[in-house]
């Protein structure tokens, strides 16, 4: 009887992850996505509890219950802008899970060679190299480690040598009954890669990385679906799987920039050599008082958050900036680049922590026609994004990269701490234009300031 | 037709459907969708109570079962929490205030 039900039930579970995958298109259906999600996730474990091979529950539902105890409070506690990090945190358990699985399947030893192997060997590869990498991504998101990209002569050989022979190890056991040292070692090779990956890679391609690692969980699932022979596992891999790469060629595009570049750091040598030629100009700076009288002058305001608002924390001040202008009558939008901060989407999930409502926030396609008949763009914390030169300079490194075109507003004000130069490592003509105004602070206390200068003069 | 085969099919189709359904996800919700399907890719947990649930299993898979199981889970209840968390945070008009 229940073999007739059990399929049934997985055949429901995938129906709930690609109704979930699908109400995400707006967040007016969003958390009903979530919660369908959730039902499939509940379905699909009853469902495997109840198969008649599953015998033994005493260690699974412990495993359930420290799952969820470690999980629940890591979702509740951390700060809205320790997403990324969470995010990368939660890959690399996912990621290790399937790795794990994989060894046990291996050394069960009853994986036939050929297809069935070669799932297990991509599995496992895909698997204990996420691990790893998602680990160094947490590190740097949680700035453990240094976020600027690490380079060294050669890396790029070391990395693909590792990569190439992990993956021959891996060719050697789908052909033949390999040694007992190949598994080991092709563990080893993995986990090496995947720290080899992320080191060279900066905080400004996270996006990128973030992504594609989602994809990569994504894709040794599927694997494991094919080892397992198990649909449900092969359905929900290729949505995570294409999921996750479809987010990465967005944000690959959004740089105007190609897998192979973000991932072997062509961009990070490039940026050492032009920051040595920056040189000192003059720049129009302003206090809190005059921009506030600016605003205040204004009828239409632009804000650009780039991920120096994330560090300061300053979203909830910018809320009350939005308050007060919004009530002089003043129209405020906010611009949001692909590619602001550390994940796919970040600045938006910190303006609606603010209460800041979304149909305000809008993107780069839709708002770069209006910068021109804007009177004052404000940028907060973001550089490259905003910087002309990817418009005219063909010698720039970041030439061709689509921006938010805030220069052709009437007047622009950056709240910049200092002038150092983005993660691009270029100067930015933005700053050194007759209509910008420079408002040099830390963020949150220069929206602050504005803000009790908005306040006082009423 | 082999079983593997059948499942190529599957993966082919699961694929595309995936990238049509993404490709239509508004950029506003670019970090929830993420952490979504992160959370669906811990359906790994699936094959980690396979693994260790089986009635002969050595030491050596009932440990890395276990461990999976509270891996898995951990990416599982996470994800979701922390999807739903973020996406109660989007409001189209702010609430009224007097």
């Amino acid at each position: 009887m229940i073999e007739n039900v059990l399929p049934a039930i997985y055949l429901l579970a995938s129906v709930g992850f690609i109704l979930a995958v699908k109400w995400m298109n707006n967040p007016a259906t969003a958390r009903r996505g979530v919660i369908i999600g959730e039902i499939g996730m509940l379905l699909a474990v009853i469902g495997t509890l109840l198969r008649p091979e599953v015998v033994e529950y005493r260690w699974i539902l412990i495993g359930l219950g420290i799952g969820s105890a470690i999980g629940a409070p890591l979702a509740y506690l951390m700060p809205m802008t320790a997403v990324p990090q969470l995010t990368a945190l939660s890959h690399a358990f996912g990621a290790l899970a399937s790795a794990l699985i994989g060894t046990a399947e291996y050394y069960k030893g009853e994986i036939p060679l050929g297809f069935p192997m070669g799932a297990l060997v991509l599995e496992s590869l895909l698997g204990f190299l996420t691990t790893t990498a998602s680990i160094i991504a947490f590190a740097k998101l949680q700035e453990l480690m240094p976020t600027r990209p690490m380079t060294y002569k050669g890396q790029n050989v070391v990395s693909l040598s590792m990569l190439t022979a992990a993956i021959v190890i891996g060719g050697w056991m789908v052909a033949a009954p390999a040694p007992t040292w190949a598994f080991p070692a092709f563990i080893a090779l993995a986990m090496g890669f995947g720290i080899m990956l992320v080191i060279p890679i900066g905080g400004a391609d996270m996006p990128t990385v973030i992504a594609l690692l989602n994809s990569y969980a994504g894709v040794a699932a599927a694997a494991m679906g094919f080892v397992l022979n198990n649909r449900l596992l092969i359905i929900a891999g290729a949505l995570n799987g294409s999921a996750g790469l479809i987010l990465s060629i967005i944000m690959c595009k959004a740089m105007n920039r190609s897998f192979t570049n973000v991932l072997f750091g062509a961009f990070g040598q490039l940026a050492a050599a032009a920051t040595g030629t920056v040189a000192q100009r003059p720049v129009r700076s302003a206090t809190p008082d005059e921009a506030a009288s600016i605003l205040d002058s204004a009828r239409s305001v632009i804000v650009i958050p780039g991920y120096g608002m994330a560090v300061a924390q300053a979203q909830h001040k910018i809320r009350e900036l939005y308050d007060a202008l919004t009530k002089r009558g003043i129209d405020v939008k906010f611009a949001i680049h692909p590619v602001a901060g550390r994940m796919p989407g970040h600045m938006n999930v910190l303006l609606a922590e603010a209460d800041i409502p979304y149909d305000k926030l809008l993107e780069m396609d839709e708002i770069n026609g209006d910068f021109p008949n804007t009177d004052v763009a404000l940028v907060i914390g973001a550089n490259d994004v905003v910087n002309p030169l990817a418009r005219t300079d063909k010698t720039s490194p970041i030439y061709g990269t689509p921006i938010l075109d805030a220069d052709r507003a009437r007047t622009v004000m950056v709240i910049k701490r200092s002038m150092s130069p983005g993660f691009a490592g270029i100067d930015n003509e933005l700053y050194y234009m007759n209509n910008t105004l420079m408002l040099f602070g830390d963020a949150k206390n220069f929206v602050a300031g504005i803000v009790k200068e908005l306040a006082g003069s009423h | 037709m082999q079983s593997y085969e059948f499942g190529l099919y599957v993966f082919m189709l699961a694929a595309f459907l995936g990238f049509e359904l993404v490709k239509r996800v508004s950029p506003l919700l670019h970090t929830p969708l993420m952490s979504l399907s992160n959370a669906i890719s811990a359906i790994a947990v699936v094959g980690a109570i396979l693994i260790s649930g089986e009635k002969d299993a050595s030491t050596l898979q009932r440990v890395l079962g276990f461990v999976a199981v509270i891996c898995a889970t951990l990416n599982v209840v996470a994800g979701y929490l922390i999807t739903d968390r973020m996406l109660k945070m989007f409001r189209k008009r702010e609430p009224e205030k007097k």
